[in-house]
């Protein structure tokens, strides 16, 4: 009974966040502000609702289904690939973003602004 | 046990976060907003999968959700190389 | 030939995982260990040179298990400090961006690898680019302080706290 109310609990969390991430993606005026919307609030969301789903696995086993292992098992695999991808996936738009020109908007401060004029520069001597 | 109607609620809360980045895709004002909108779908379409599995009770959603999760990340860093404007 | 039994076990033991509960051997078929060995010897011998570079530092149990408490202890907490930090913007429409560099001073790719992603999670952070040559990171602040601003390149306690000592002790 008890493990049945923490798996409600888990996947409110999850779909909690998970529209968090929807209004965020809506409301925020600029890529990068959207990227901390789109990424952390999915991911946490996520790991949320794989942890309810391993733990209804864990259930099934212990209450004498195997097939409820095989079901934890694969979640588990679903949670890594899921922590180890999205935050490279964000850092490689945020890249691709500031590269192909994107300014944040209302910054105060943009270290990065030189850093990549002089590689452009770089790139066009070596082509020479 | 979970209830089945359970699991309804949390796929139709899901689709609508699915539904709300769709309109990011379509609206954005520029690539990289349209690419942010595709990469949030995906993850929320392998987390609605993993739930599909367990409403089920069939292991195969949740191979598909690993395959997609791979896959989905290949598919992003190839649209950031491209909008990166790099060679290959 | 370490690094062929190295990747080649890994390999194993993942397969293993993957195919439980598909026979009466234990927990798996005599057909599904045999094939497993079999693939894990090929994809052992391709990617030989890929997963291990040039030691095996990784190798070392005590750097994993300092790496389950660092994943279970400060990672999580502050990603969920991340998340109500997110929430908070989301509702408030409170923003004062900036993209700002730090210089963490790590060596290996490893550790400039996941703390990137430490810092991508964290709270009201999210690294844009790399200096190569340096290892410095280049960080997009949603929440810039001012007092912050003052040295060049930024103090690395205002953006991920004591994640380089933590990383440091698990990579390096």
């Amino acid at each position: 009974m008890i493990f049945d109310l923490i798996i409600y609990i888990l996947l409110a969390i999850g779909v909690f966040f998970n529209l968090l991430a929807g209004i965020g993606l809506l409301r925020f005026p600029d890529v990068y502000t959207r990227l901390h919307a789109g990424t952390k609030c999915t991911t946490f969301g996520s790991i949320f609702l794989v942890g309810a789903v391993i733990l209804i696995g864990l259930k099934m086993w212990y209450t004498g289904a195997t097939d409820g292992s095989v079901l934890a098992i694969h979640s588990i695999f679903v949670l890594i690939a899921i922590l180890l991808t999205n935050p490279t996936g964000a850092h490689a738009i945020a890249r691709a973003a500031h590269r192909s020109g994107v300014a944040p908007v209302r910054a105060i401060v943009d270290d990065l602004q030189n850093k990549t004029v002089k590689k452009t520069v770089k790139k066009k001597e070596a082509e020479k | 046990m979970i209830e089945f109607n359970t699991y309804l609620i949390v796929l139709i809360a899901l689709s609508l976060s699915i539904i709300m980045a769709m309109i990011r895709v379509i609206k954005g004002p520029t690539a990289p907003d349209r690419v942010v909108g595709l990469d949030t779908i995906n993850t929320i379409v392998i987390s609605s999968m993993v739930i599909f599995g367990a409403a089920f009770q069939e292991v195969i959603y949740i191979d598909v959700a690993i395959v997609y999760a791979l896959l989905s990340f290949i598919s992003t860093l190839f649209i950031a190389k491209y909008l990166e404007g790099g060679d290959f | 030939m370490l690094a062929f039994v190295v990747t080649t076990a890994l390999c194993f033991i993942t397969y293993l995982l993957l195919t439980t509960g598909s026979g009466t051997l234990g927990l798996w078929s005599l057909e599904e260990i045999l094939f497993g060995a079999i693939l894990s010897l090929i994809v052992g011998f391709l990617a030989r040179t890929i997963l291990v570079k040039d030691n095996f530092r990784m190798a070392n149990p005590v750097r994993w298990v300092i790496f389950m408490a660092y994943v279970i202890g400060p990672f999580f907490i502050s990603m969920a400090k991340a998340n109500i930090d997110v929430a908070y913007r989301v509702i408030t429409g409170r923003i004062n961006p900036g993209i700002v560099k730090i210089s963490p001073d790590l060596k290996t790719d490893l550790g400039i690898t996941m703390l990137a992603n430490s810092i991508t999670l964290t709270p009201g952070t999210l690294s844009v680019d790399i200096d190569e040559d340096k290892n410095d990171l280049y960080i997009h602040w949603i929440n810039v302080k001012k007092e912050a601003l003052e040295k060049k390149p930024v103090d690395c306690k205002y953006i991920c706290g004591k994640f380089p000592n933590w990383i440091r002790r698990i990579a390096e």
